[in-house]
């Protein structure tokens, strides 16, 4: 048992169905020339209100007019089909478009890390139920009878080849991907099953039909090696979600939004990165586009928390006219370092974690409202700190003591006399970038016992007043 | 468990022996119960007030409420032990909407290590958020606070969330609201002249009467 094939067999309805708020509600894609217009694919409800898929649209109007029509978009499809092996990279390194609306996985080594292969099934099923994919999962010895299995079966594990015969001996023929020239001359022939076919001497097929049926036989059965293309993830994600109604409040953009952070957060666990930064672009009926811009400090890829940053900075914004589109698109996409964490918590609570924190109140309060502190060597006041967080404490000599405030402005003394404590202490630099400073600072004690920090610029005149700089408190 | 003086009145008035139970039947004794001892706590770095407080130190996982009328009196000369050991473990210490930029060599100088030190630039009604936010996550050593107005509700909130995060939470508010009763756990004001603390409020005993001169 080495690969898997997960069969998706209404990938394009999918699609459709998980961008939309309300799946229940009927649905039919649309195909083919503008004259003649044909029902592609339907779902449950709209089977029941009698569409079928090949009907022609106007048959499917005479029929029922409550039901919602998009058309059905081949680019999207392929688009799907790789936002899925994307997903499934984060299982396997080994990942096979091959065939289309289905993924090959290589799992024999996979499953040393996700568990026996009935928990790495249902982990497989659970993710795709929860990502909205109906599917067909196969496990065989190799990619092609995986692949043909799959066709017949749903939730087969074979494990060895011996396994293999039997099943395949009881495939019917025109489940096995034969092209339709050499299927339709085996049932002429009176063959129903592989077993039928394998019974009869090698050279009378060989005679008989082309060299591809016998490669065919011979890959499935797993006697010849077969050669597979394997998926490599992009190096950005970009999602839109085309909206089949127009939307004018932000409450009703949180759907799609919430299912555009989890894709790109199932997409980043198959990177194994993270996200720095992403753009959320809304697309206007009139053409216009407003642009959510969304920024981490560390990278990034838990779903709710992507979905709640990007949620307080669209609610932000206000939404001028109705939207017909969302699309989210994110380039920085960092290696993800999960978070250093202590085995046994000293804080049994610590149910969020520092940098989750500074992101919540950054999305509200502005990127620069959460800051560090640093020291800088410079004399003056105002440039002896910056507003980072450094890495490093830089050496700082020894100075006079200094006020734990200091005022962004300098305040001039409501107080007339007010008693000199300490001082004057000459601070004298910057002639050399313009920011130029004579002052005397003092260490004043105010009538209400404040202990003020304050300066008199010198000058050839008589002295200024006092302008208060800081608080020693 | 002594009868409280007018139980013993009343008896001496009925003029016959009353049996303990029958009084505490009566629900006339009132019965002093043992406060559970806090089991840790954080000291506030100052010994004195240290052992003024029933809990020996900060209150842990509380609201402290300090009041003071104007800054530069001498409120962070209270904490700065406290901040400097607990930047020195590695805990992360928060100011919300401080009064002004902390001065990096005098706060180097008070031991504190600036690379866990976070400031939280906002105002109004989102320091609040901000600061509970804070407390609630448990990331932090320390909150400090400095709301510009703070109901008895939004207190009450902030203590809350001290205890959900298990974390030390300060609120600096203005001298005036000492009147004023609080929720916290603890109520300490700075008076200038002369320069001392007078403890208002400690949960788990009385206020000590005797203020705490205050070294500037």
């Amino acid at each position: 048992m080495r690969w898997v094939c997960i069969v998706l067999p209404q990938l394009a309805l999918d699609a459709v169905l998980r961008a939309s708020s309300e799946p229940e509600a009927p649905l039919a894609l649309i195909t083919g020339t503008a004259q003649r217009r044909v029902v592609q694919a339907v779902n449950d409800a709209a089977r029941e209100l009698g569409l079928q898929a090949g009907q022609s649209l106007t048959t499917a109007l005479a029929l029922s007019r409550d039901f919602t029509q998009v058309e059905y978009d081949h680019g999207a499809i392929a688009r799907w089909h790789q936002f899925l092996a994307a997903w499934a990279y984060s299982f396997s390194s080994q990942v096979s478009l091959r065939y289309p609306r289905a993924l090959l996985l290589e799992i024999e080594s996979s499953l040393a890390l996700f568990g026996p292969w009935p928990r790495f099934e249902a982990r497989l099923r659970s993710e795709l139920t929860a990502l909205g994919f109906r599917h067909r999962l196969v496990a065989a010895p190799n990619p092609v009878a995986a692949r043909m299995l799959a066709n017949a079966y749903d939730g087969l594990a074979v494990s060895d080849s011996q396994m293999l015969h039997e099943v395949l001996a009881r495939m019917p023929l025109n489940r096995l991907g034969l092209d339709s020239k050499t299927a339709s001359a085996l049932a002429r022939m009176g063959l129903r099953t592989v077993q039928q076919v394998l019974a009869l001497p090698r050279h009378t097929l060989a005679k008989r039909f082309d060299a591809g049926l016998l490669l065919h036989l011979d890959t499935l059965l797993g006697q010849r090696a077969v050669a597979l293309e394997c998926y490599q993830p992009p190096e950005q994600f970009e999602v839109r979600i085309e909206l089949n109604f127009d939307v004018e409040s932000n409450q009703a953009l949180l759907f799609p939004l919430r299912r555009l952070t989890a894709d790109l957060a199932a997409f980043l666990a198959g990177r194994d990165s993270g996200v720095l930064g992403f753009v959320v672009h809304l697309e206007h009926v009139d053409g216009s586009r407003s642009q959510v811009d969304v920024g981490l400090l560390s990278a990034e890829r838990e779903p709710n928390m992507l979905f709640d940053l990007a949620r307080g900075r669209l609610e932000r914004l206000l939404v001028q006219s109705p939207v017909r589109a969302v699309s989210l698109q994110a380039k920085d996409l960092p290696a993800f370092v999960p978070e250093h964490r202590e085995l046994f918590d000293e804080r049994p609570q610590q149910s969020v974690p520092w940098q989750q924190l500074r992101e919540r109140l950054r999305a509200r309060l502005g990127d620069e409202a959460v800051q560090g502190i640093q020291a800088h060597a410079d004399h003056r006041p105002e440039c002896a700190w910056q507003a980072t967080a450094g890495s490093k404490p830089p050496l700082l000599g020894d100075s006079p003591p200094r006020p734990g405030w200091l005022l962004s402005e300098a305040q001039a003394l409501r107080e007339r006399a007010p008693q000199i404590l300490a001082g004057p202490e000459r601070i004298e630099s910057g002639w050399w970038d313009g920011g130029d400073v004579r002052r005397d600072y003092y260490l004043l004690l105010t009538r209400s016992g404040q202990r003020v920090w304050a300066y008199r610029t010198v000058s050839q005149d008589e002295p200024g007043p006092f302008m208060v700089h800081g608080w020693f408190s | 468990m002594l009868p409280t003086p007018l139980s013993l009145a009343d008896a001496a008035v009925a003029g016959n022996v009353v049996s303990l139970e029958s009084l505490l039947d009566r629900r006339r004794v009132w019965k002093g119960r043992a406060m559970p001892q806090q089991a840790g706590h954080i000291a506030t770095g100052h010994a004195t007030l240290d052992a003024l407080l029933p809990t020996g130190g900060w209150p842990e996982a509380a609201l402290s409420e300090i009041l003071l009328n104007a800054p530069g009196v001498g409120e962070l000369q209270l904490l700065w032990p406290t901040l400097a050991r607990l930047t020195a473990a590695g805990e992360r210490v928060v100011l919300v909407a401080p009064p002004g930029i902390p001065y990096p060599s005098a706060w180097l100088a008070a031991g504190v290590d600036l690379r866990w030190l976070s400031i939280i630039q906002t105002s109004g009604r989102d320091a609040l958020w901000a600061t509970e936010q804070c407390l609630r996550s448990g990331s932090c050593g320390a909150v400090l606070s400095w709301p510009q107005q703070a109901d008895d509700r939004s207190l009450r909130r902030l203590q809350v969330a001290a205890e959900t995060g298990q974390t030390l939470a300060f609120a600096y508010r203005p001298l005036k609201e000492a009147v004023n009763p609080s929720p916290a756990a603890l109520r300490i004001a700075i008076d200038t002249q002369p320069a001392q603390l007078r403890v208002l409020k400690c949960r788990g005993g009385l206020a000590p009467a005797m203020p705490v001169p205050l070294a500037r």
